[in-house]
C-alpha cells in the first residue's frame, strides 16, 4: 500500500530533517509512529498526504511511484512511466486516505454533521445517499446530540472525535492520525484509540503518530516506527 | 453505544446547507465595503461622462435647429421692409418652419454682453436679426435661401451656426474624452483594489482551502465555491456603490429642479443640463455593477486556482 525508500526531506538549505527513511505499510496493518517532538512525524505524514515533497528517494503509494524533484516548477511526483502524476490522480489518492489532524482542522462555519459529511460532499454525492450514514457515525463516536453544533462551542475531546469521524466516513484504505490524543485526557485517549482500532479491524491500514508511550501500550499488536535524529527504526 | 447527553444545541434534522466557503467574515465585509466605495466613484465618473455627452448633444442639436439672417442698416433702404422681405423668403424655403424678426430692442439686447448695459444705442446702425427655426425632420435648403437672399437683399447675410456647432462639438468631445479618461483611470484603480482585496480575502481563507484540498476536493469544486461566495460579496458591494451613485444623480436632479431660478443653477444647468441621466447613463452604471461583481468572482477563482497550483508545486 505504502512504501518509503531512502526518502530524505530538507527545508531550504537546512540540514535534512528526515534521512534515508525506508519502511512500508501493508494493507490492513496498524502502526504507531513515535518519536520526540520535532522529530519529523508530522512532516512524514504530510509527505504521505502529498502535501510535502521529498527532496530525495521514492515513495510508492497505492500503485503510484512518487519520486522526488528539486524544482518548484516540476511535478510533485513522477509516475511509473516517468510522466507527471496528474492533479486528478492526486485527488483520487487523497480520497483513499483519511486524515486526523493534530489541531482537528474542523471548519468552524459548518456544523459537526456538515464537517463529518464533508469528504462525501466533496465527492459530489447526493446528501440523501449518506445522511443516515453520517448520523450513525456521529452516534457511534458519541456526538449524535451535538451534530448541529459548530466546532467553536465544543470541547477538545468532542472536536477530536468529530475529526476522527470525518476521517473515517468515506471508509478510507489508509488512516493517518497525527497526535489524535494530544489534546484529551487519558480516558478519552483510550476511547479514541479504540475507534481507530475498530477502523483497523474493519480493514483499513492505520498509522497513528504519537509521542504518548502509554497509549501505545494499550495496543500491543501494533507495529512501532520510531523517528529519532531524522532516521526511522521499525520494531515489529 | 455512548450515553446520550442533553446539550443545548438544536437536535433537529441535519442538512448540508452551509456553503463550504464561509459567508460572513471580516475579510468579506471589508471586501464588500471596498467594492462599494470604488464602484460608487467609478459610477460617478461614468455618470458625469454620460451627462456631459448628453448635454453637449443637446447644445449641438439646439444650435443646429436654428439659423440667423442678419441685415445691415443702409441709408438708402427701409430696414423694416427688408426684414419683412427676408422673413418672407425664409418662410418659403424648404425646411424652415418659422422666421421671427427680432425687434430693434431685442437686437440691441444681443450686444449687451459685449458693450455692457445702460448704453444708448439708438444712434448706432445696429444690425437687425431674424431667427429661423428649422425643421428637425430633414435638412433645410440653406444654400437656396442664401442665393435668394443675395438676389433680393444685398445687405443680408445668413449664418447657419456651423462654426458655433463645430466649436461646441470640439469642446464637448474634449470634455467627454477627459471624463472617459478619468473614468478609465478609476476603473483601473477599481480593478487593482478589487484584485488585492479579493486576494487578501481569499488568503485569509487558506486554511479552508487547504483542508478541502487534503480531504479530496478537486480544484474546480474549491474554486467554484469561492467564486460563488465572492460573486455574492462583489455583487453586494457593487449594488451598494452603484445604487448609491444612481441615488446621487436622482437627488442632484431633484435639487437642480428646485434651484432652477438661481443664477448659479442656470450656469450648472447650461453645463450639465438638469442632471438627469439618460437610459445610456443608467445602463452604464448597471453594466458597471455587473462587471464589478463578475470581476470579483473571476479574480477569486483565479487566486484559488493559483494557490492550489502553488500548494502542490
Amino acid at each position: 500500500m505504502l512504501s518509503f525508500e531512502n526518502v530524505g526531506l530538507r527545508y531550504g538549505d537546512a540540514p535534512e530533517t528526515l534521512q534515508d527513511i525506508t519502511f512500508d505499510i501493508a494493507p490492513g496493518s496498524f502502526q504507531f509512529l513515535t518519536g520526540p517532538s520535532g522529530a519529523g512525524k508530522t512532516s512524514l505524514l504530510r509527505m504521505i498526504t502529498l502535501s510535502l515533497r521529498p527532496t530525495r528517494g521514492v515513495i510508492r503509494l497505492m500503485g503510484h511511484n512518487l519520486g522526488c524533484n528539486v524544482g518548484k516548477d516540476l511535478a510533485l511526483a513522477v509516475g511509473d512511466q516517468g510522466g507527471k502524476i496528474s492533479r486528478q490522480d492526486i485527488v483520487a489518492l487523497r480520497r483513499r486516505m483519511g486524515v486526523v489532524f493534530q489541531d482537528f482542522r474542523l471548519l468552524d462555519h459548518l456544523t459537526l454533521y456538515e464537517n463529518v459529511a464533508l469528504p462525501l460532499r466533496l465527492r459530489e454525492r447526493e446528501e440523501t445517499s449518506y445522511r443516515a450514514e453520517v448520523i450513525e457515525l456521529l452516534e457511534w463516536v458519541g456526538l449524535g446530540d451535538v451534530r448541529n453544533a459548530r466546532p467553536p462551542s465544543l470541547s477538545g475531546g468532542e472536536k477530536q472525535r468529530a475529526a476522527i469521524a470525518r476521517a473515517l466516513i468515506a471508509r478510507p484504505e489508509l488512516v493517518l492520525a497525527d497526535e489524535p490524543t494530544g489534546n484529551v485526557d487519558p480516558t478519552l485517549a483510550r476511547r479514541i484509540l479504540r475507534l481507530l482500532i475498530e477502523m483497523h479491524k474493519a480493514g483499513a491500514a492505520v498509522m497513528v503518530a504519537t509521542h504518548d508511550l502509554g497509549l501505545m501500550d494499550h495496543y500491543a499488536l501494533a507495529r512501532r516506527l520510531v523517528l529519532a535524529d531524522g532516521r526511522l527504526l521499525a520494531f515489529e | 453505544m455512548p450515553t446520550r447527553l442533553k446539550l443545548p444545541f438544536p437536535s433537529g434534522p441535519a442538512h448540508d446547507s452551509n456553503p463550504l466557503a464561509p459567508a460572513d467574515t471580516a475579510a468579506g465585509r471589508s471586501l464588500t465595503l471596498v467594492v462599494a466605495i470604488m464602484t460608487f466613484l467609478a459610477a460617478l465618473c461614468a455618470g458625469a461622462a454620460a451627462l456631459v455627452a448628453q448635454t453637449s448633444a443637446e447644445w449641438r442639436g439646439e444650435a443646429a435647429r436654428e439659423a440667423t439672417i442678419q441685415l445691415q442698416v443702409a441709408k438708402d433702404r427701409d430696414i423694416d421692409a427688408d426684414l419683412q422681405i427676408a422673413a418672407g423668403i425664409a418662410e418659403k424655403t424648404p425646411g424652415v418652419s418659422n422666421a421671427r424678426i427680432f425687434s430693434r430692442n431685442e437686437s440691441e439686447a444681443l450686444l449687451t454682453p459685449w458693450l455692457g448695459e445702460g448704453l444708448d444705442l439708438s444712434d448706432l446702425p445696429t444690425p437687425r436679426v431674424i431667427v429661423l427655426r428649422l425643421n428637425s425632420e430633414g435638412p433645410a435648403d440653406l444654400d437656396k435661401l442664401r442665393r435668394d437672399l443675395a438676389a433680393a437683399l444685398p445687405d443680408a447675410t445668413l449664418d447657419d451656426h456651423h462654426l458655433t456647432i463645430a466649436r461646441l462639438g470640439d469642446m464637448a468631445r474634449a470634455v467627454v474624452l477627459a471624463a472617459i479618461g478619468v473614468f478609465l483611470l478609476v476603473l483601473i484603480a477599481l480593478g487593482v483594489v478589487i484584485a488585492s482585496s479579493t486576494r487578501a480575502a481569499v488568503a485569509s481563507n487558506h486554511d479552508i482551502v487547504d483542508i478541502l484540498h487534503i480531504l479530496g476536493a478537486n480544484d474546480t469544486l474549491i474554486a467554484g465555491e469561492f467564486r460563488r461566495r465572492f460573486l455574492s460579496f462583489g455583487l453586494r458591494g457593487a449594488l451598494i456603490g452603484g445604487g448609491g451613485a444612481i441615488a446621487f444623480f436622482a437627488f442632484a436632479q431633484l435639487l437642480a429642479g428646485q434651484w432652477r431660478a438661481t443664477a448659479s443653477a442656470d450656469q450648472m444647468q447650461a453645463m450639465f443640463g438638469d442632471f438627469g441621466l439618460d437610459p445610456i447613463g443608467y445602463g452604464l452604471i448597471l453594466a458597471l455593477i455587473g462587471g464589478v461583481a463578475l470581476l470579483t468572482a473571476w479574480i477569486s477563482q483565479r487566486t484559488v486556482f493559483q494557490y492550489l497550483k502553488d500548494a502542490d508545486g
